[in-house]
């Protein structure tokens, strides 16, 4: 799918908003952005708590530091999700480090491994949670109600060469989570195609 | 794309909106998004051609064998072979078939025959365990031989494993006030919500979370809404969609006195009331309100809190007109802030979830307003001939703002407080040397006083002092209540 040139308006003037210093506007933000936040967050940390202070942090950088969002870049949520991955992962590997050399056993492989686990899952939730409805719709039936692809078919009233197709593509969609870990520093893949 | 799924896909994107994330999937074509496996595709074309075609493919092989494919003898030293099993949420956590030797596996039960095209086409669906025992078949045999679709099989399968029921963990409402706080401590905002503002974004976000992942079920479940009418309790039917149309109509009045559009656009009410605008719309749509309903809502909603945001200081002398009286405009945000709680808990109730109470600092200030407004209503009633007449012996008309006669008001709990009510005139003081009455209840149980959802004979209050007095606040309180 093309990126589109112009950045949507919302994105554009909810960044002029909260340049502008508009509380309102934060409200909004929230919203809007809270439980893609606070998901990816908990999927990372594995913990309730920290994924409330990471949200915390999260909504607070993007209010102190606005013009850091480019709209020409993408799409704000995208850009909010790989803020919310970066910074996840940063914590994570914090807390990681720190039980480590208190416990005085385990290995950095062992931490990397763990940080790399977590990292692939949450870009798969939200590759899950940002695909076509019709294709999502298709995962849920086939794998969560264990429906066969021609039940899927017929439970989605098309025929079972698309269903067979949704199911393909929407794992080759996921699939892709995994793609961004093998390179280290590499951008964590929230593009705006998915 | 057929029709019903044009409506389903069109239904999510409805669902959503306000809440625009979703890319809209109005995409009538499914080729949309097939750029995916285009290369593999042509890849796919190179290395195969035609040579999966195969005479007598097509046709579902019930039997266990056939010519080419004969039934293999039980091998004793072999384990009986049992169909794998699905895979599903529970056990995802299961070892996957190993995709190394899938080629040399003793022949399943009469493997299909299918096209190079078909079987590629079933990985998807072999990934999740989704076809045929004979396709699963097919595929793993095909698996063997080629390499493209063995290592887009092992892809797909270990996305699979990605897959995991969505948490539907509901957001604690207070964590949006902590995280507002923290951002707005840390960088202070140039144009704030106004205080008077704050419950009806809180109460607004709040009912909006609760709709979040509502279904046309939830969105079409009964409601009845309840208040009092002369005294008397009285309801009216409609739906969660009606409810939110309501809402919509009546927060209305606010966005017309800030000179913002009418959300009632063409259709007219014959009268100005909350209750004649929600019944005029109501009648005005062909079909009862749908979950459609919810996106100008949570729209208006937004640019209520922005508009005032804005006016905030110069906003003070402004007043809303409701049809048979007004309200200054933080009044009007404070009652609108407390309708959005009284009907969301009508539609939690309704759909059987829980909803808590608004937090006590919003509470108190809902409590402030009916406070406030007792005394205008006690008088009206008293004209009216509904309360006691301010001309017994105890009573006394006092000048304006000196002390009168006073109810002492004590609600408990969180948001609580106490607040002297004066009986005799809008104008007077309320005043503890002059206290007569005093009545003590939780802060949740006044509010449904107010709402009308419990009668003012019934509301479980602590009471001492003049029961006349007692039994006037009690039904002034329950008159506030409307549609």
């Amino acid at each position: 799918m093309a990126k589109n040139d112009a950045p949507p308006r919302w994105d554009r003037k909810m960044q002029q908003r909260l340049a502008r210093g508009e509380a309102a506007a934060l409200g909004e933000l929230y919203d809007r952005f809270a439980s893609l936040v606070h998901g990816l967050a908990h999927t990372v940390l594995g913990d309730e708590r920290a994924a409330d202070t990471l949200t915390r942090d999260v909504f607070a950088h993007v209010w102190e530091h606005p013009d850091t969002y480019d709209p020409k870049q993408g799409p704000l949520r995208s850009w909010v999700a790989t803020l919310t991955h970066h910074l996840a992962v940063q914590r994570l590997r914090a807390t990681e480090t720190a039980a480590l050399v208190q416990a005085g056993h385990g290995s950095t492989e062992e931490l990397e491994r763990k940080v790399r686990h977590a990292s692939v899952a949450a870009r798969a939730d939200y590759i899950v949670q940002s695909m076509p409805a019709p294709l999502r719709a298709a995962l849920e039936l086939a794998y969560f109600q264990r429906r066969d692809y021609r039940q899927t078919a017929a439970d989605l009233g098309v025929t079972e060469d698309e269903a067979r197709r949704r199911l393909r593509l929407g794992l080759q969609l996921l699939s892709t989570a995994h793609d961004a870990s093998t390179a280290p520093g590499a951008p964590p893949g929230y593009g705006g195609a998915v | 794309m057929n029709e019903a799924e044009r409506f389903e896909a069109d239904d999510e994107h409805q669902g959503r909106e306000g809440h625009g994330e979703q890319e809209p999937y109005d995409k009538s074509s499914p080729d949309e998004y097939d750029e995916y496996d285009e290369s593999k595709e042509s890849k796919d074309k190179e290395g195969h051609g035609s040579a999966d075609t195969a005479p007598g493919a097509g046709g579902m092989n019930g039997g266990n064998g056939d010519a080419r494919h004969p039934t293999p003898e039980p091998d004793p030293d072999q384990p009986p072979r049992i169909p794998l099993p699905r895979a599903s949420v529970e056990d995802t956590g299961h070892p996957l078939p190993a995709l190394e030797g899938l080629g040399d596996v003793a022949p399943r039960p009469a493997p299909l025959v299918l096209e190079h095209r078909v079987l590629k086409s079933l990985l998807g669906a072999w990934a999740l365990a989704a076809c045929s025992p004979e396709e699963t078949a097919a595929v793993e045999e095909h698996l063997g031989g080629c390499g493209a679709c063995a290592d887009e099989a092992r892809r797909l399968r270990e996305a699979v494993g990605l897959l995991h029921p969505a948490e539907t963990l509901d957001l604690s409402p207070s964590l949006r006030a902590r995280v507002l706080e923290g951002c707005l401590e840390r960088r202070p905002p140039r144009i704030p919500v106004p205080e008077w503002a704050a419950p009806y974004d809180a109460e607004t976000a709040r009912l909006d979370a609760l709709l979040q992942d509502f279904g046309d079920a939830e969105w079409h479940a009964p409601v009845r809404l309840r208040w009092f009418r002369k005294d008397e309790p009285t309801s009216r039917r409609t739906t969660v969609a009606g409810v939110i149309a309501h809402l919509l109509t009546v927060d209305g009045l606010v966005a017309v006195a800030l000179g913002l559009r009418d959300p009632m656009g063409d259709v007219a009410a014959d009268r100005p009331t909350p209750s004649a605008r929600t019944e005029a719309y109501w009648r005005a749509s062909h079909f009862p309100p749908t979950r459609a309903v919810r996106a100008p809502w949570r729209e208006q909603t937004h640019d209520l809190v922005r508009t005032v945001s804005f006016t905030g200081g110069g906003a003070g002398n402004l007043s809303v007109p409701y049809g048979d009286f007004e309200l200054p405009l933080h009044d009007a945000m404070l009652d609108r802030a407390f309708e959005c709680w009284v009907h969301a808990e009508d539609i939690a109730e309704a759909v059987d979830y829980p909803y808590d109470p608004p937090s006590g600092r919003d509470l108190h200030r809902m409590v402030d307003l009916a406070a406030r407004m007792l005394p205008t209503v006690l008088a009206a009633r008293r004209r009216a001939g509904l309360a006691a007449p301010a001309s017994g012996a105890h009573r006394h008309l006092v000048p304006a703002g000196e002390p009168g006669r006073s109810l002492r008001l004590e609600i408990e709990g969180s948001g609580g407080g106490e607040w002297l009510i004066p009986l005799d005139s809008p104008a007077a003081v309320g005043s503890a040397e002059h206290e007569v009455a005093h009545i003590a209840l939780d802060g949740g149980e006044f509010c449904r006083l107010a709402a009308g959802h419990v009668s003012p004979t019934e509301a479980a209050a602590g009471q001492v002092g003049d029961r006349e007095a007692i039994r006037d606040v009690l039904f002034a309180a329950a008159s506030l209540s409307r549609m």
